[in-house]
């Protein structure tokens, strides 16, 4: 599954990207790298974007992007 | 938690302090920016301040210098170049202290202090975050080379905010860490061994939290130090030994053409689109070099995912050494009010509002204070006129020109101000990233993202503040496309000619109903059309990638009042000396335009005619007389020659000279055209009903109407879409730091505008 499958209030583990494209590099950059845990915590009113919890801050990144990074859950 | 340096080690050498005397000196001479690259001598010590964003940082700058910054500009880039200076007073530092022993002055050093923008990393994504690394490797015509670093570090982030940490500590710069949001540290649950932090970074910790003095001072110090002794952190990132001897070799190479940092060629190894690389394009020998070393890497089997990697290990084994979390929901009040704010029906209704509050500040609650200003500098003008009533060309240019001229710049600033004391309250506490991410799916199709709705928002009150504002996306094509719709928005000097024109033609023929709608349909069309053209804009002709939208959204904070007053102070200088001074200059250009030739003949003939006609009737207004002589000078002005010249261009549009006349003086100011049609039909009221009047009952020689109401709309279409605000163009021009981009932006409106009201003349005369 991808984060962009994720409901509010998982925590997943991040295992990879879909596609690794250069572009992604700046999600690494920003600590979503493999075995990171990662937050799903809401999607915006309108749809997109959705904001996740990583190494204690928060983000907010794009269906598109969340679709590319593979994650599994972790039990609760 | 202290930390001593044991100075009775370190000897100043004699030449040393020859330098330190001198450039000491040098400062009560000139505060300028000193444009000698790094390694010039006489110059100020220099730091560089580097860190995320939402860091603090900005508050930290303000403390070390206080009120004694300016801001300029990089070349090539439209992020803005923030300095400022620190006097580090004698005692304060033992190196200040030698500095004054030596020199008889009993001043302060002063160390000249760089803002670089707040970064996630020093790998640029884009010309604008280049700038960090660039200045941070001397690399920047006009800006020297820091002498060391300040690293604002976010306590409450560690492991994120390390990640940078470990790009700046390979560069050797001596350093030291201001730690920033200590004081959060208990409410979310984190303790912190600051001892052991130092230890593990390698260089000095300071706490500091806001503008306690003491500790701003404990930080001077420590600065004063680190100049002084120089010293920098050695740390061991954990790269696999393989390639590091790769990243040696290509580094040795890479270095004879420009100088560039460990880092920076390890980045190279693994990302084709690394901003960088295109310093070496130009040389085939180091394209060469880059291009086999990369094969290397691949052959190795590394990936691009390992830099990443590495870092964050190496982040975490820092972190794991000083910090402990205690397991549970931190940042309980920023998660509740989160909870509303970002609520599907809440969220978006409190947004709604916000916004809505925003907006009227703009557009109706700063008035007051610019009918002031406009009141202030029109008495002005008449005060000034009536001291220059001998000398007539003297007085026109003091009180149409100068006066007028100034006036017209300062009349922005209560806008603009209001607009900035609410993005910097916006921006601090946090809520600003929220409104972002509310908004972002309305915008993302074109190319924006969410942080474009305030600077469009505020570009319906004015296109000036509203392209100011853009200054809060950090994305710099999307910044740049979100400038260059702004002005679409229908502003309110707009609003006069809307009121005239559907005053006159479309609410006596079509009712008061039709006229509402006609005004929203006028709004309605900037925005209508702004997002498709962003869409070409980007797409068509910036071929920007998508580039993904990463937004962090900070815990809220209260805004820091020296920050939020700093902001707004700093915004109206900046527009009043840097885009004033276009606007006033081109003012003086426009009056001279309109005012020139000037021969006396005009006014004896128009009164001639008048006497003429007096003998068969009664005489004639004074006021009517001065008027229609105001009428005839305006014709036979180079400006009113022009629109004469241009007019064959409108007809198709349906515009008579007059009309084309008014289109040309409104370039200094949109609402300039209802003034000046009033003054070619010797209109007495600007108000309008006579003029609405003379509108109306134009008539062309054959006795046919001159204008119709699809004239009208016509010409509403063609103000929505037009560029005629030279201001505009002035504040676009200083804030892309180019003439191309209000040249653009000139162009393809006025084409825009043309195109679209053509379109409606002719599909409206066909009905």
């Amino acid at each position: 599954m991808t984060v962009a499958d994720m409901k509010p209030g998982q925590r997943a583990r991040i295992l990879g990207y879909a596609e690794p494209e250069e572009s992604m590099n700046r999600l690494g950059e920003l600590g979503l790298i493999t075995g990171q845990e990662i937050s799903f915590l809401r999607i915006a009113p309108l749809g997109d974007p959705l904001e996740v919890k990583v190494m204690h801050y928060h983000l907010s990144i794009r269906k598109k992007e969340a679709g590319n990074i593979r994650c599994e859950l972790i039990e609760q | 938690m202290t930390w001593q340096l044991s100075l009775s080690n370190m000897q100043i050498s004699s030449k040393l302090s020859q330098i330190l005397e001198r450039s000491v000196n040098s400062l009560f001479q000139r505060n300028n920016n000193s444009k000698e690259g790094a390694g010039g001598t006489a110059k100020n010590p220099v730091i560089a301040l580097l860190g995320n964003p939402n860091t603090g940082k900005t508050t930290v700058f303000n403390a070390l210098c206080g009120t004694r910054q300016k801001t300029g500009n990089f070349p090539g880039v439209t992020v803005e170049k923030k300095t400022g200076f620190l006097a580090l007073s004698p005692g304060e530092t033992e190196y200040s202290s030698s500095i004054s022993g030596e020199t008889s002055s009993p001043n302060a050093a002063l160390v000249e202090v760089i803002d670089l923008p707040g970064l996630y990393s020093l790998k640029a994504g884009s010309p604008d975050e280049d700038v960090a690394a660039d200045v941070a490797m001397g690399r920047v015509d006009g800006t020297n080379r820091p002498d060391a670093i300040v690293f604002i570090l976010d306590a409450t982030n560690l492991k994120r905010n390390l990640y940078l940490f470990s790009q700046v500590a390979e560069m050797k710069f001596p350093m030291v860490v201001a730690l920033t949001m200590t004081d959060l540290l208990a409410s979310r649950k984190i303790e912190l061994d600051l001892p052991a932090l130092e230890e593990a970074l390698g260089v000095p910790v300071l706490p500091i939290v806001g503008r306690n003095q003491d500790q701003v001072s404990q930080l001077k110090k420590a600065i004063g130090e680190m100049l002084h002794t120089k010293r920098h952190p050695e740390i061991e990132i954990g790269f696999p030994p393989q390639l590091e001897t790769i990243v040696d070799r290509l580094s040795k190479v890479l270095n004879l053409y420009i100088p560039v940092s460990h880092f920076e060629v390890r980045e190279m190894l693994f990302f084709k689109d690394y901003l960088l690389l295109e310093h070496f394009f130009s040389f085939p020998d180091a394209m060469a070099a880059i291009e086999s070393e990369r094969r290397a890497v691949k052959d190795l089997g590394y990936d691009s995912t390992l830099i990443a990697f590495r870092r964050y290990r190496w982040a975490d084994g820092k972190m794991s050494a000083c910090e402990k979390r205690t397991e549970g929901e931190s940042n309980r009040i920023s998660q509740k009010i989160d909870a509303f704010l970002t609520h599907r029906f809440f969220g978006l209704i409190a947004f709604v509002g916000i916004m809505y509050l925003v907006f009227q500040s703009i557009y109706t609650y700063a008035s007051p204070l610019m009918d002031l200003i406009e009141y202030l500098f029109d008495s002005l003008g008449t005060l000034a006129g009536s001291h220059l009533q001998s000398t007539p060309i003297l007085r026109s240019l003091v009180v149409d020109g100068l006066i007028s001229g100034v006036g017209s710049v300062v009349v922005f600033v209560p806008q603009i101000a209001v607009l900035f004391l609410f993005i910097a309250i916006l921006e601090d506490s946090g809520y600003l990233a929220r409104a972002a991410f509310l908004m972002d799916r309305l915008l993302s199709w074109s190319g924006l993202n969410g942080r474009a709705f305030i600077p469009m928002l505020s570009s319906f009150a004015c296109a000036i503040p509203g392209v100011m504002a853009t200054r809060i996306m950090p994305d710099p094509r999307a910044r740049l496309t979100t400038t260059l719709i702004a002005p679409l928005m229908s502003c309110s000097a707009r609003l006069p000619v809307y009121i005239l024109f559907i005053g006159a033609f479309i609410e006596p023929y079509y009712g008061a109903g039709w006229a509402a709608f006609s005004l929203f349909a006028m709004h309605a069309l900037g925005i209508i059309i702004s997002l498709p053209i962003a869409f070409f804009i980007n797409r068509g002709i910036l071929r920007a990638p998508a580039l993904p939208f990463l937004l962090e959204i900070p815990p809220y904070r209260l805004p820091q009042l020296f920050n939020v007053f700093y902001r707004v102070y700093e915004a109206s200088r900046s527009f009043l000396l840097k885009a004033g001074s276009v606007i006033f200059a081109l003012s003086i250009v426009i009056w001279f335009l309109s005012y020139f030739p000037h021969p006396p003949s005009v006014e004896k003939q128009v009164r001639q005619e008048y006497e003429e006609v007096e003998n068969v009737y009664a005489p004639a207004d004074p006021a009517d007389i001065q008027r229609r002589i105001n009428a005839a000078y305006l014709e036979q002005s180079v400006l009113g020659r022009a629109g004469k010249a241009i007019s064959p261009l409108f007809q198709p549009l349906g515009f008579d000279w007059r009309i084309s006349i008014g289109i040309l003086s409104a370039f200094p100011a949109r609402e300039v055209i209802v003034s000046t049609l009033g003054i070619i039909f010797s209109s007495g009221d600007e108000s309008g009903e006579s003029l609405k009047d003379h509108l109306r009952n134009a008539k062309h020689p054959d006795g046919s109407r001159l204008y119709t109401p699809l004239t009208a709309i016509t010409l509403m279409v063609f103000f929505a879409l037009s560029s005629q605000c030279m201001s505009t163009l002035a504040i676009v021009r200083k804030e892309l730091n180019s003439w191309k981009w209000p040249l653009f932006l000139f162009t393809y409106m006025t084409l825009l505008a043309y195109g679209l009201a053509l379109l409606v003349n002719t599909v409206g005369s066909h009905i």
